[in-house]
This record gives C-alpha cells, sequence and structure tokens, in this order.
C-alpha cells in the first residue's frame, strides 16, 4: 500500500475515533481548564506552523520565491477583513502572475 | 425536530453554502500534493475535518511521512472531540445515530448550535444536524469540483495554488489570534517551524510546535 494511501485511511479513521470518542466520554472528564486552554492553543501552533513551512520552505531548503508575495497579498486582505474567498484567491492571483513573469 | 425557526434553516444554509465552497481550496491542494481524485474525495467524506485535511495534504505533499501528516491532522482534529464533549447532553443520541452525528461534529455544526442557545435545545438541535448535513453534502461536492479543475490545471505554480495553501491556512488561524498571547505563540511556531525545516524530516517541524503551544498553555494564567 502507498504512503499516501496510509495517510488517508489513518488521518480518516483516527479523525472518527476522535469525534466519536467525544460523543461517548462522560462530560466531566476533559474539563480541566489548562487541557482547554491547551486544546484552544494547538491549532495556532500547527496552523501558524503550516503558513510558515509551506510559504518559504521547499523540500526542507529555505526558499524565497513567489508563494511569499502571495501569502502578503492574503495577509493585508485578512487584515481588510476580506472574506476567506477573496483571501486565498488573492494570494493564488498574485503568485500565479508573478511566476508567469 | 418539528417546526424548526427560520432563522436556524437560514443560518445553517449559508454557513454550509460558505463553508462547503472552501472544498474547492481542499480539492485542488489535494491533486497539487499529489493525492488522486479517489483519495481526495475519501479524504473528504471520511475525515471530513477541513484543517485537519488541509494538514495531511500540505505535510505530506512536501515530502512528510504518512506518520507525521496523520499525527498533524490528528493533533487538529482533537478539539472535534471537545465539540463532541459539549454537544452530546444536548443532541442525546445512541447507536447510529451517535456515529453519524460524531461524523459531522467539527466547527461549523457546533458553532451553529451553540449559537442558537437562546432559541431553545430543539434549535440547538436543528442548527446542528442542518449545518452538519449542509456543510457534508457541499464541502463534498466541492472538493470534486475543485479536484478536476485543478487536473485540468496542470502546473500548481502557474496557477498560484502553491500559495493559495498557506493562504488557506493563514485564513483558518487569522481569527484565533484574538490577543497578544495568541499572536505571539502563533509567530514563534512560525518562526520555530521555518527554522527546523533543513535540519529534521518533513511535517516534524509543524508536529514540534505542538509541544509549544502545550507550554504556552500550561504557563498562561487562568
Amino acid at each position: 500500500m502507498s504512503a499516501l494511501w496510509i495517510g488517508v485511511i489513518g488521518t480518516s479513521a483516527l479523525a472518527f475515533a476522535l469525534k466519536y470518542l467525544g460523543h461517548s466520554v462522560p462530560e466531566k472528564f476533559l474539563t480541566n481548564p489548562r487541557v482547554l486552554r491547551i486544546n484552544a492553543l494547538i491549532p495556532i501552533a500547527l496552523l501558524s506552523a503550516l503558513v510558515g513551512v509551506q510559504t518559504i520552505t521547499d523540500k526542507g531548503k529555505w526558499v524565497i520565491d513567489q508563494r511569499l508575495a502571495g501569502v502578503a497579498v492574503a495577509l493585508i486582505a485578512l487584515a481588510l477583513k476580506a472574506p476567506y474567498f477573496v483571501v486565498v484567491i488573492s494570494a493564488a492571483v498574485t503568485s500565479a502572475v508573478l511566476y508567469r513573469i | 425536530m418539528s417546526r424548526v425557526n427560520r432563522a436556524t434553516v437560514t443560518q445553517s444554509l449559508s454557513v454550509s453554502f460558505t463553508v462547503g465552497l472552501y472544498g474547492t481550496a481542499f480539492g485542488a491542494a489535494s491533486i497539487a500534493a499529489g493525492f488522486s481524485l479517489l483519495q481526495t474525495s475519501l479524504l473528504s467524506l471520511l475525515t471530513f475535518s477541513g484543517a485537519s485535511q488541509f494538514a495531511i495534504v500540505g505535510v505530506m505533499g512536501a515530502g512528510g511521512s504518512a506518520i507525521s501528516g496523520i499525527a498533524t491532522a490528528s493533533l487538529l482534529g482533537i478539539r472535534n472531540g471537545l465539540y463532541g464533549l459539549r454537544m452530546a447532553p444536548i443532541l442525546k443520541v445512541r447507536g447510529v445515530k451517535r456515529v453519524i452525528a460524531a461524523q459531522v461534529t467539527i466547527d461549523e455544526s457546533t458553532g451553529v448550535a451553540i449559537g442558537q442557545e437562546d432559541l431553545g435545545t430543539d434549535a440547538m438541535k436543528a442548527g446542528f444536524w442542518l449545518t452538519g448535513f449542509g456543510v457534508y453534502i457541499f464541502w463534498n461536492f466541492f472538493t470534486i469540483l475543485g479536484a478536476l479543475g485543478a487536473q485540468a490545471m496542470g502546473n500548481p505554480s502557474a496557477w498560484g495554488l502553491d500559495a493559495a495553501v498557506p493562504a488557506a491556512f493563514l485564513g483558518l488561524v487569522w481569527p484565533r489570534l484574538h490577543g497578544k498571547f495568541e499572536k505571539g505563540l502563533a509567530a514563534l511556531s512560525l518562526l520555530i517551524a521555518v527554522a527546523l525545516s533543513p535540519f529534521i524530516s518533513a511535517g516534524l517541524p509543524i508536529i514540534a510546535t505542538a509541544l509549544l503551544a502545550v507550554a504556552f498553555g500550561w504557563k498562561a494564567h487562568s
């Protein structure tokens, strides 16, 4: 089985297990404020890390290219309170234009 | 769920459609990362959690192992478990219904349900199911559309997909950056992951930042 299939099946199985577990454990479980706080912070850390790695690295090397300009435009769009779709499209258009010239 | 009020229905459907549209971005990103159309569709049908789906294709597309991809995606999926914890006493479902409820327990279904709190338990239930099913249908439909679009495009860089993916992550994290504390964690995580990238195998720099989140959460004053 290819690595991609293992990724697809493993991610799906664990995603469901986590959801089902939540519906099945007693409510008093996991109400520790520290656990709740860490749970709210984990997505912030992981998503920010993904932004960085996907913007300024390529195959394990630091690379500055059209992607950085695209993401910078996305950042401006977010600061201007643009809807999510505009944010993503503006990054794509910026990067595509720079790539082609 | 008889006589669902109009406000709940309207909110559920508009959230479903808007969020479902982002499925296009996922479908395209997944194809660009090297996943097949079938694998892309299965991720939306079975994993059904946007951030986790973007994470697995992002990590593996950048050359990370299946294990680090699954670990990153699952760390992002923990919050769905906490949503389940919140929704279970409201939904009170068992057996097959609980399996279905679990599958559609995501940011949006839980968010809309909690938003109906003032309208009572029935409205919360209606909001949860309508939004859960609504996002499920639109998300899967637009995933296929995005995937087919990306297949037709060819080189992802020529269409800006290489920047659209990190921009999609940025858009997901942005609303969570309420204060200096969260912004500090975000900036530090980004810097550490980028700094580590040339030295440890792909995927691990991202997982490493989960430890940073634990440290921040541990220390914070409640």
